[in-house]
């Protein structure tokens, strides 16, 4: 195990190094489909992080139980028992929002994010690694659907949060809102943060 | 030659078995702590969805500034819940009705309808006058339809058109510029969810015009429709 890296260093390679959304490209069902509104994005990415974070520290207590072929299974099992629980709490205590996500947060079952951290950290290393690197994973997801929710809710309802910011002038542009806006704005953030990786490594 | 090959398998798939001992308990821990997790907050949920039902109907019944203005003097409409049965074609369908009144007069009537939009099912509350002379308002409850398309049904802007839309004539969607009214204007580039939001009115308003206005002092009130 000396060759995995520390607890510490899988928080912070989950927040950017190697941010879920834009350097592993994974779970952008979401961050297509939740992220016409800032409010939406931050709950989808927190039920997210509730979810990975429970999915991790549990495989990792049981990792050594694991056998490599029925891993995958056991893997799904637990995923989908927290998302159903989150689904739950969502409809119980954030009854608007759970309407507004309506289908998406079932959806975080088959959300690749969390199957790869349990794949590649949780099987491998104790509870506290497994632990950081959720919510350095979490933290990464959370800001790649904010970054890309900030962009669309702003250009197309003139609002942020629901608090209109841009002046009544603006004419909102509906397509950021619709499914075409979440390519667009996805796929120019994700130049631009090629873009900068780049200039860094040749500096 | 036979029975050693099911020999064979037979041991391999009780081997298996033996394998997926972990995933067979996990199975259970996890089925178990969903059902308890469904215990605590099944009847939340549906509080939630009750609730929310319960605050549009001063509303719907009433029209938005009068209903501000009552709650702002701190009067409360009572509020009957009820369930009616219409017997359709040999069918029988249920609706939730819900005869909002203040001080034993009758202001109104809520119903709760649901049924097929473009997307996924629409789930509606319309309310009526006391007579159901007319519609008094709308409200989307539940609704998948296309963002920035079809889930504009959901504005306040589209809903009041149907305000004192009268209830002898079925409602009928044009694309634009509605004159009569009965007409609804078509949400731009949704037709087929204003239309699902008109089809389920007008089946509210068929199933129960009659059976609501024909009793008009205990209205309301379960197989009432039947007799």
């Amino acid at each position: 195990m000396a060759d995995q890296p520390t607890a510490l260093e899988r928080f912070i390679q989950g927040v950017l190094p190697e941010n879920p959304v834009y350097r592993q490209l994974l779970g952008l069902c979401p961050t297509l489909a939740v992220t016409n509104s800032l409010t939406a994005a931050v709950t989808m990415a927190g039920a997210v992080g509730f979810v990975l974070l429970c999915a991790n520290v549990i495989i990792s207590l049981i990792r050594n139980l694991l056998k490599p072929h029925l891993r995958i299974v056991v893997f799904t099992l637990t995923i989908a028992t927290f998302v159903t629980i989150a689904d739950r709490l969502l409809a119980a205590y954030l009854y608007q929002m759970s309407k507004t996500l309506g289908p998406y947060i079932p959806l975080i079952i088959v959300n690749c994010i969390i199957i790869c951290r349990c794949e590649v950290v949780a099987s491998k290393q104790g509870p506290v690694a497994a632990a950081s690197d959720a919510i350095g994973q979490s933290l990464g997801f959370g800001l790649a659907l904010a970054s890309i929710a900030v962009i669309r809710e702003i250009l197309g309802t003139g609002a942020l949060f629901g608090i209109r910011v841009l002046p009544t002038v603006w004419p909102d542009w509906v397509i950021m809102g619709l499914p075409p806006g979440a390519f667009l704005t996805f796929g120019i953030l994700l130049g631009v943060v090629n873009w900068f990786t780049d200039r860094r490594k040749a500096a | 030659m036979d029975s050693a090959t099911s020999q064979i398998t037979g041991g391999f798939q009780s081997n298996k078995l033996v394998q997926a001992w972990l995933v067979l308990v996990l199975a259970v821990v996890f089925g178990i702590s969903l059902a308890g997790v469904q215990l605590v907050l099944g009847p939340i949920i549906e509080k939630n969805k009750m609730n929310e039902t319960l605050e549009k109907v001063p509303e719907l019944v009433l029209g938005k500034d009068l209903a501000a203005k009552m709650a702002g003097e701190n009067q409360v409409l009572e509020i009957t819940p009820n369930h009616v049965m219409v017997e359709n074609a040999g069918r029988s369908k249920f609706y939730s009705v819900y005869e909002a009144s203040y001080q034993g007069d009758r202001k109104g009537w809520v119903v709760k309808n649901k049924g097929r939009g473009y997307a996924d099912t629409i789930e509606l509350l319309v309310g009526f006058s006391p007579d159901f002379s007319s519609i008094t308002g709308l409200f989307v409850l539940d609704q998948k339809e296309t963002p920035g398309l079809g889930n504009k049904i959901i504005f306040e802007k589209w809903r009041n058109q149907f305000i004192n839309a009268p209830t002898d004539k079925p409602l009928v969607v044009v694309k634009t510029g509605s004159t009569r009214p009965e007409e609804i204007d078509a949400v731009t580039g949704a037709t087929i969810s204003s239309k699902s939001v008109t089809v389920l009115i007008n089946s509210v308003i068929s199933d129960l015009k009659e059976p609501l206005t024909a009793a008009p002092n205990e209205a309301g009130k379960e197989d009432k429709d039947n007799g």
